[in-house]
């Protein structure tokens, strides 16, 4: 069906975003899945991005604030903890950057072509704190 | 009633999500936020189905689809009506004894943006909360018909510029006050209806739990902060939202069956409705000598509300 075109398409088509027959999506972690060709995984909006979210894994937390707000699954995070960013679905948005609690923070906004060793080398450092007047 | 599953975030992550990534929505929809939450919230088979909106176009544009799940594209006004279709048919087979996996329970979630909700679909929504359908209706309320360029709905707040009420020199925007859907709905009887918004995201999902845990139509009203037709940057969604919520120009409660209400959460801190308004380019001519008086009449109206809200949980009416 995917070699016609949208005027062959006709009325009470179905789009499956699996191959063959699944029992439960809800069991089967994306990695483990066999989408289709049809399923928009496949395809990338890497090119919507202006600006890069980085991830620094010794400054998080594990909060999964970032997760439970990105509207594009792209954190990803396996056994509660956070693994990394999904640089094919990420719009650049920076929702994640926004809510991250740690200062400073473990998720930074950086130009889509930063190399990330350079950004994670220049990454704001952790300020000592100093003793509280009275 | 919160599952072991969504007691903590950190549990919570665990989901495997049922809505993919590449949709076309905007960068920074809160629309995506809010349909995550529905579908990590449950673990059970789910029929879902779209009204035309912003979600349904960018979702399901040929040859792609985003979902996991069996999802219905249907027209404009009848999402509601496809998926108590959907209902009916499964309740009919299963009574025959024809279905293949006869021991597990599908849940029948319907979403619907506020044009499709408010005003599009009103008729067909009302029919199925009155024939009584076991579904979920979850309205993307974003108080503007954002897909097509940004017209007025009927839950486009007052002061707010819109496409076809913009505001100038002659006008201050929309005239017209956000219509009560949320009252609208429990006086149909239905067993739950309850407004929520993606920030409070332990509020949201345990609201959508006990909706599915009801037998019977159920209506959310889920707020979605509009980053293109609000006017404000992508990265802000959830502090816009936060504003939203703490200035209680959108507050949250349940109603159940149609007379009890809860107010589920309560801001430790309330901010003046000023913040709220001032932090979105829609109301930014508010903030002129000539409509500044609008701001005021904004919170009194706020109060207003909330006084009743309050005065209604306490006498469980």
């Amino acid at each position: 069906m995917l070699e016609n075109g949208w005027d062959t398409f006709e009325i009470g088509s179905i789009l499956r975003p699996f191959e063959g027959s699944i029992s439960d999506a809800a069991a089967i972690l994306p990695e483990d899945r066999l989408y289709s060709k049809s399923n928009s995984f496949g395809i990338s909006v890497a090119d919507w991005r202006i600006e890069k979210p980085l991830f620094n894994k010794n400054l998080c937390i594990d909060c999964q604030f970032c997760w439970i707000y990105c509207p594009d699954m792209s954190i990803i995070s396996r056994d509660k903890k956070m693994v990394a960013v999904d640089y094919d679905h990420c719009k650049g948005c920076g929702i994640c950057v926004q809510v991250c609690p740690t200062t400073p923070k473990a998720l930074l906004m950086f130009p889509e072509q930063k190399d990330e060793e350079a950004a994670l080398s220049e990454w704001p450092k952790k300020e000592k704190k100093e003793a509280k007047e009275n | 009633m919160i599952q072991a599953k969504t007691k903590n975030l950190k549990n919570f992550s665990t989901s495997a999500e049922r809505f993919e990534g590449a949709n076309l929505l905007c960068p920074g929809c809160a629309h995506s936020i809010i349909v995550r939450e529905v579908l990590n919230a449950t673990d059970d088979h789910l029929i879902l189905g779209a009204s035309t909106g912003c979600l349904e176009v960018c979702t399901a544009v040929y040859p792609h689809t985003s979902w996991d799940a069996s999802w219905i594209h249907i027209g404009f006004e009848n999402g509601s009506s496809a998926v108590a279709g959907a209902e009916a048919m499964y309740k009919a087979l299963k009574n025959k004894g024809r279905l293949k996996q006869p021991d597990r329970t599908p849940k029948f979630v319907a979403f619907g943006g506020d044009g499709a909700t408010y005003d599009i679909g009103f008729q067909w929504i009302s029919g199925c909360f009155e024939r009584g359908h076991d579904m979920m209706y979850v309205c993307l309320d974003n108080e503007v018909y954002a897909n097509t360029g940004g017209q007025r709905s009927s839950s486009t707040p007052i002061g707010a510029s819109a496409s076809t009420t913009p505001s100038g020199r002659i006008s201050y925007g929309e005239k017209q006050n956000k219509k009560d859907m949320m009252a609208i709905m429990a006086a149909h009887g239905a067993p739950y209806v309850a407004q929520v918004a993606p920030n409070q995201w332990r509020d949201m999902v345990s609201k959508i739990q006990k909706g599915f845990a009801t037998k019977g139509p159920v209506f959310i009203n889920a707020m979605s902060a509009c980053t293109t037709e609000w006017k404000f940057a992508p990265e802000d969604t959830i502090a816009i939202s936060d504003l939203a919520t703490d200035s209680l120009v959108f507050p949250l409660y349940e109603i159940i069956d149609g007379t009890k209400l809860n107010i589920t959460y309560r801001p430790k801190n309330v901010i003046p409705v000023r913040d709220y308004l001032g932090a979105q380019g829609r109301f930014k001519h508010l903030f002129t000598k000539q409509y500044e008086y609008l701001i005021d009449e904004w919170q009194t109206r706020v109060d207003a509300k909330w006084e009743q809200l309050q005065r209604r949980e306490e006498a469980c009416l």
